[in-house]
């Protein structure tokens, strides 16, 4: 090995601290970077691999009832490849020892052979028999929360009819790798279920012999999806089509795609955040090498060493760091992709996982990470080689400092001189000290930004389940039926108060945009059921015209005043202008919201219903459920308290483990920048300390400069942070803005504790270990030497 | 002339004749896996108010003697008292207080905080001293009054080393511990730091400790104590001092 090279490796097992603390900086970036990557990389070639597997459709439509025979005709539609029909329908579930009421949807599974589209992956057991009427398949996320396998018998109540039926399968379906109840946004695998039944049985439990009432198609190759779509709402128009849609829509898939823009989001935002921290610590750390190095350069150079020898050698230094933090990050990157995978697989639904660390991943990495690098440490670098020999022999001169403007403030009376000290050490350099204070507000921001989420989960449940939801229950009815099923659940003993609402599927349009949703109709006077103002309180309902959510109004381009087009799919199938009466703000879904008899008038119809809210005594018990589920026109029946407490549970896991990594990271900036701050102090002023100490200052009063300064850094990037993260959780936020759900942005005063602890906590470890090399400088050296 | 008055009724009557006294101190450094004798064995007593100039070449152990007499170091052996005071059994934490209360010191290297101006660099010792003297007194007495306000970047060297002089005797110590104080000046600007030790010296009474490998400067001393490696050699009293003008080298 050559000489310069050992001195290489010595001046970096030298800086062993520093430079690790900046290697686990950028093995965070890359780390984030990795698992981001790799992990939507692999969600997304295993999705790819499901579907063309399994044949998931590209089209679908449910419609209200057809005969068989037009499945030729649908056939028939050029856009279209493969078109299969199939009965689809609401259940009522019961399962021995769980008292809670389940739904489910029942899907027809082809009288012969396997399905053509949308085929079963067979976890356990097989199909059931086509002629059986009482054997079932039931979804992977069902049969564990219930440990239903192959033999499990359950409970059904088909179209109002209670059936025992046996488990001849377990399976999973591309069309719900993410599966969650009508209306909800999370997944419920104990209280919601799909479940695959022969077709000829199916159609007989629910009067639908001979008859279809879904359809899913592939697209021909070259075939519009606009086209085929348009074909068939047309053939399906008059059997009570309610539009067909395209992937884009299927809410699995699309569940799946934002989950996936998210992904790429962290692959982006977060490394930038560290790659950018460690490329100043780099700078700072190689500066002030340089500086001390001067001497030694000066002599290389002497000895007929070349500038860009030099200028190599210190490079190389900056590549060995980044080195470090490359295996150390990619590593970290594979092994946590593999876990946040595996995460993500227990809510979306893979028969298998193509996990890998496409070897592009880690080339980008290191050419990102070698970038930042080389970026923040080419000033030092150029300056290293350039140093004229001559004057590198002679050590600097002494530092120039100003009286700071603190003190020209009038302050100065109050400041004693280690004091003094400090703020004019701060404002000595003003670009490194701020880009110390930035290094330490990215940490309490990305802090922030990682809390955030837990305060935005708490507004939305309370916003949505708490605040405008005032229900115990909420029935839903098959179909739209008169007023009196209303009264009937409204004489249930246990019932305190019933409310109707009417659901009707529509297509809203505006200008070119269109947007297929559902109008609510509420009572006027809605007591159960509330939309809100940007201050959370109810509005009241409009007596004309439509409500909408602010982000639909956005979406579409209309405000209160302007009207849209609404084109019912159901029943009469009007299509009319409607003024907009209002704007709410809601985050999960979207509302379109009307009063109940404008809705009714609307549609020309009577005063249909499409289901019930209940006030319940207490807030409701098991055997009220029960009687809910055994009505046959009540499809499915949802508790506020069950979906609340699903919500945190679901919620629970992803939170904690997505705060710990976070913190964390933010830990290792924290901590990176705090640290390689007080060494450098340390290097820069150990003769000034060690003066002092020898003038009779004590080992805290020396501690008091060293770290004052570092506390004033610490408190500053606190402050800043506070900004930063404010602002880097409105952009992430800002971005992911979409019809599912909106993210409110609240953050709560806990958070920025949190923040401001976590930062301290890093600050007090960094500086104790710079404490520690403090109490051990040495007297008498510095005495005798010229810095 | 009476340097101990500030230590009130805890002096005794030997210690008003001697400031330092110590006895057969040696030290003995670990360099690598060499050991380095810097005493031998060294006996020495400092008088209040007396100038003594320790001589000696590179090596010969003075700077480890001062650094043992300042409590910056400590022997291997042997005992120093600083008046009632055993300072070789004294902690880490009594020395910061002794030196903080009882030194003053002066290096080659000035050691001033470029921070802190000439006015704050004197001051930066006063704040923790008791009954210590005004800064601007303490510079006045090396001549720089005019330049409270300069930082040490903005003065020459001799200018620091007379800041450095007046941030040693602003506290009052009862002793002045120089260690090559004009071995970074040429000779011109040496002569004039050596005026202002001298006449703190005499105005004062603060017993001093010079210590130099420059011969010549030994004449303006009361004592010169000649060190050679790690030993005390002659010990010369000079009846009649030369005054630093009248030095040359």
């Amino acid at each position: 090995m050559r000489a310069l090279d050992r001195k290489l490796l010595r001046d970096f097992w030298h800086l062993r601290g520093q430079s690790l603390a900046i290697s686990l900086v950028i093995a965070s970036g890359i780390a984030t970077f990795i698992m981001s990557l790799a992990t939507l990389d692999s969600l997304q070639r295993t999705r790819s691999r499901f579907y063309a597997e399994q044949r998931f459709a590209d089209v679908f439509a449910s419609l209200m009832r057809a005969p068989e025979s037009v499945e030729a005709q649908l056939a028939e539609i050029a856009d279209l490849r493969l078109v299969e029909t199939r009965v689809v329908a609401p259940v009522h579930l019961e399962v021995a020892g769980f008292d809670e009421p389940i739904t489910g949807r029942l899907l027809s599974l082809p009288d012969s052979g396997k399905p053509t589209l949308n085929g079963l992956h067979w976890i356990q057991g097989g199909p059931p028999d086509p002629r059986s009427d009482d054997e079932i398949v039931v979804s992977e996320s069902f049969a564990l929360a219930h440990r239903l396998t192959p033999g499990s018998s359950l409970t059904a109540i088909l179209h109002g009819r209670r059936k025992h039926l046996t488990v001849t399968g377990v399976a999973l379906s591309p069309e719900y790798i993410y599966l969650i109840p009508p209306g909800g946004t999370i997944p419920d695998d104990k209280t919601f279920g799909v479940l695959w039944m022969p077709r000829r049985a199916l159609q007989s439990a629910y009067d639908l012999e001979g008859a279809f009432n879904d359809v899913t198609a592939r697209l021909a190759h070259g075939g519009s999806e606009a086209r085929a779509l348009d074909a068939l709402d047309t053939v399906l128009e008059q059997y009570g089509g309610l539009g067909a849609y395209g992937r884009d829509d299927q809410l699995s898939h699309r569940f799946l795609s934002e989950e996936f823009r998210q992904l790429e989001q962290m692959a982006t935002l977060f490394p930038a955040i560290f790659l950018s921290v460690a490329s100043f610590l780099l700078n700072v750390v190689i500066t002030r090498l340089v500086a001390t190095q001067r001497e030694q350069i000066a002599a290389l150079k002497a000895f007929g060493y070349s500038n860009i020898v030099i200028g190599i050698h210190f490079t190389k230094l900056v590549l060995v760091i980044v080195a470090v933090g490359l295996l150390a990050g990619t590593l970290a990157g594979r092994w946590l992709g593999l876990g946040l995978s595996a995460m993500y697989t227990k809510f979306y639904h893979f028969p298998y996982l193509d996990y890998e660390v496409a070897p592009l991943f880690i080339v980008a990495g290191a050419a990102v990470a070698i970038t930042a690098g080389l970026l923040g440490t080419i000033h030092a670098v150029w300056r290293a080689a350039h140093l004229p020999p001559a004057e590198a022999m002679r050590p600097e001169p002494p530092a120039s400092y100003r009286v700071s403007l603190v003190e020209r403030l009038g302050l100065q009376r109050w400041l004693h001189q280690p004091t003094r000290m400090i703020i004019r050490h701060l404002e000595r350099r003003p670009l490194k000290s701020s880009l110390s204070i930035l290094g330490m507000s990215f940490a309490c921001a990305i802090l922030i930004l990682g809390a955030f989420f837990g305060d935005a989960i708490e507004e939305m449940v309370n916003v949505q389940l708490r605040f405008a939801a005032q229900d115990d229950a909420t029935a839903h009815l098959i179909e739209p039926t008169s007023r009196r099923a209303l009264f009937e659940l409204e004489s249930l003993e246990e019932v305190d108060q019933a409310e109707p609402f009417r659901i009707v599927p529509v297509r809203l349009r505006a200008g070119h945009k269109e947007y297929r949703t559902a109008i609510e109709g509420l009572p006027i006077d809605s007591r159960l059921a509330h939309r809100l103002d940007q201050n959370h309180r109810p509005v009241p309902i409009p007596v004309d015209g439509l409500m909408l959510s602010e982000f639909l109004g956005d979406w579409l381009g209309v405000g209160v005043g302007d009207s849209v087009t609404v084109e019912a799919l159901e029943g009469s199938r009007t299509v009319k202008r409607v003024p907009i009466a209002r704007l709410v703000r809601d985050y999960i879904g979207v509302s379109a919201t009307m009063n109940l008899p404008s809705l009714n008038r609307l549609m020309d119809e009577g005063d249909a219903i499409s289901g019930v809210r209940l006030d319940a005594r207490g807030s409701g018990s098991s055997s009220l459920y029960r009687q809910l589920e055994a009505r046959p026109q009540i499809g499915g029946t949802s508790i506020r308290a069950n979906i609340i407490r699903n919500f945190y549970d679901t919620m629970a896991e992803q939170m904690l483990t997505f705060s710990f990594f976070n913190t964390l990271l933010a830990m290792t900036i924290a901590f990176g920048v705090v640290y390689n701050s007080a060494r450098i102090a340390l290097s820069e002023r150990g003769r000034e300390l060690a003066s002092l100490r020898v003038l009779g200052f004590t080992r805290g009063e020396i501690a008091y400069i060293l770290l004052g300064e570092l506390a004033i850094l610490t408190a500053l990037g606190i402050l800043l942070g506070f900004g930063l993260g404010w602002l880097l959780t409105a952009f992430l936020i800002q971005n992911l803005q979409t019809d599912l759900f909106r993210i409110p942005f609240v953050i709560d005063i806990s958070t920025f504790a949190l923040a401001t602890t976590v930062v301290i906590v890093s600050a007090l470890i960094s500086a104790a270990l710079v404490r520690r090399k403090l109490n051990r400088l040495d007297l008498v050296a510095v005495l005798k030497t010229r810095e | 002339m009476e340097p101990n008055t500030r230590e009130g009724g805890s002096t005794t009557a030997a210690d008003e004749h001697v400031v330092f006294r110590a006895r057969a101190l040696t030290k003995i450094y670990q360099v690598g896996e060499v050991e380095v004798h810097a005493l031998r064995g060294v006996d020495l007593e400092l008088h209040p108010g007396e100038l003594v100039v320790l001589l000696g070449p590179s090596g010969s152990g003075k700077s480890t003697l001062l650094n043992i007499l300042g409590g910056l170091d400590t022997a291997t052996s042997g005992e120093v008292r600083y008046r009632d005071r055993v300072l070789t059994e004294a902690s880490e934490r009594e020395l910061t207080q002794y030196r903080r209360h009882h030194v003053g010191f002066v290096f080659q290297f000035y050691n001033l905080i470029p921070s802190l101006t000439a006015k704050e660099n004197v001051a930066v010792v006063t704040e923790i001293a008791r009954d210590p003297m005004k800064p601007e007194d303490a510079l006045a007495r090396v001549g720089l009054s005019d330049r409270l306000d300069h930082f040490p970047a903005q003065l020459s060297g001799g200018q620091q080393q007379r800041v450095a002089i007046a941030r040693a005797i602003a506290k009052n110590p009862a002793v002045l511990l120089c260690d090559e104080p004009t071995g970074a000046l040429d000779s011109a600007t040496g002569i004039v730091v050596l005026e202002v030790l001298d006449r703190i010296n005499r105005e004062l009474g603060t017993t001093t400790a010079v210590i130099t490998h420059n011969a010549d400067i030994a004449s303006m001393a009361d004592r010169v104590i000649h060190l050679t490696d790690g030993r005390i050699g002659q010990v010369i009293v000079n009846e009649t001092k030369k005054s630093p003008s009248e030095l040359r080298w």
